[in-house]
């Protein structure tokens, strides 16, 4: 993430980490989650569920930063996000 | 699938947070794939969540349609009416339990053109109800016929050349009859939505928001629009925030760009207020006051 000027407390700002799940027989591949995944970490796996849908799958699960935006998108009450305490520095 | 698979499928579902709130041996819902209406039960529930209201004391009413399924996923006090008829119900569950929130949540075919005198009426009293009407411009369950919220020239299985009628514009229906809150939103916007929501139910008095939701199986595919992710990403192209507007500038045209916001916020008196003013007017001091905010009737 890039920014216009470099906050005065970059020291104490720490990027929240996320870890999503994915209950997969509820999905029904809208892919809702992976085109508006800020982060892009979600893509559209290739197995089925048992209703013939592709659920989605955590690609780059390290970028997860718990928005909770794919919660809050998915129809299917079918993906959830917690969150993680390690979290990341962040990068001048 | 052997009984090893559908052990480790078990494990695999944990607890989603909306869990709580939804009646999850009804799921997976009826709703179809990339259909929106998911999207604003979510919002509904975080809602209700931040809220932190008593659920014991929330009730949800729907009509008939796909909307009008919300009543029975949601884990409220909740009543699936017959067709158009959610605010009659919702207006005497208030009157008899005014300390309940009675919330309706219907369709446009529901609640503007089979329960439409309904709509204008219970609006006019302000009757302290919140509305979620869920637009997708189309009766889709019963398989794609016009609705009073079609856009002039979007197909549909009744008009297949294209529909020739005028339709409804929401907000200035509610705000003409006397709603005191109106908005509306798109399944997309759901931190906004859910703020409204969260406004809405707050208030005192007759509450609207309508929310406009992608319907992938007949408007979409009956207009050549792609899925219902397609109608999404043009929402997020085409919407405009326009807060406080006049909501006549809110009209929808086919494809054309949607004005969505916070159109009214007003402070007027509530049915029950209206009711005790004027039996106290009557009566004098002989007359106790009905209802209140505390609960006490």
């Amino acid at each position: 993430m890039k920014y216009w000027r470099t906050p005065l407390d970059i020291d104490k700002l720490k990027i929240p980490r996320g870890e999503l799940h994915i209950i997969k027989e509820r999905c029904k591949g809208c892919g809702f989650c992976v085109e508006y995944c800020p982060k892009d970490v979600l893509e559209l796996s290739d197995e089925f569920n048992s209703k013939g849908y592709h659920p989605p799958v955590a690609a780059r699960p390290e970028n997860c930063v718990n928005c909770d935006l794919c919660e809050m998108l998915c129809p299917d009450f079918a993906i959830y996000c917690t969150r993680v305490e390690d979290e990341k520095e962040v990068a001048r | 699938m052997s009984a090893k698979q559908v052990k480790d499928t078990a494990q695999e579902i944990k607890e989603h947070p909306m869990e709580g709130l939804l009646r999850m041996d009804r799921m997976p819902h009826i709703w179809c794939s990339t259909c929106g209406l998911g999207t604003t039960v979510t919002a509904l529930a975080t809602a209700i969540n931040q809220l932190g209201l008593d659920t014991n004391k929330m009730a949800v009413v729907s009509g008939i349609g796909c909307t009008g399924r919300v009543a029975g996923y949601l884990k409220l006090d909740s009543f699936h009416t017959t067709h158009g008829r959610a605010l009659p119900f919702a207006l005497g569950l208030h009157i008899s339990r005014p300390d309940m929130k009675v919330i309706v949540f219907s369709g446009d075919g529901d609640l503007i053109s089979i329960g439409g005198n309904h709509f204008i009426h219970t609006a006019r009293r302000n009757v302290d109800i919140t509305v979620i009407c869920v637009n997708n411009f189309i009766y889709a369950m019963t398989g794609g016929q016009v609705a009073p919220t079609t856009p002039v020239t979007a197909k549909s299985s009744t008009t297949p050349y294209g529909c020739y009628e005028h339709p409804f514009n929401l907000p200035r229906l509610a705000a003409s009859s006397g709603a005191t809150y109106v908005a509306r939103w798109t399944a997309l916007h759901i931190r906004r939505m859910t703020n409204s929501f969260k406004e809405a139910i707050a208030k005192p008095g007759f509450s609207f928001v309508e929310v406009i939701a992608p319907c992938s199986t007949l408007y979409a595919r009956l207009n050549r629009l792609g899925t219902g992710l397609d109608l999404m990403k043009f929402y997020h192209d085409n919407s405009v925030i326009k807060h406080g507007i006049e909501p006549k500038d809110a009209d929808i045209d086919f494809q054309s760009k949607i004005v969505v916001g916070k159109f009214i916020d007003i402070e007027k008196p509530t049915y029950i207020e209206c009711l005790n003013d004027a039996n106290k007017h009557v009566f004098g001091d002989k007359y106790k006051p009905y209802g209140g905010s505390d609960g006490s009737y």
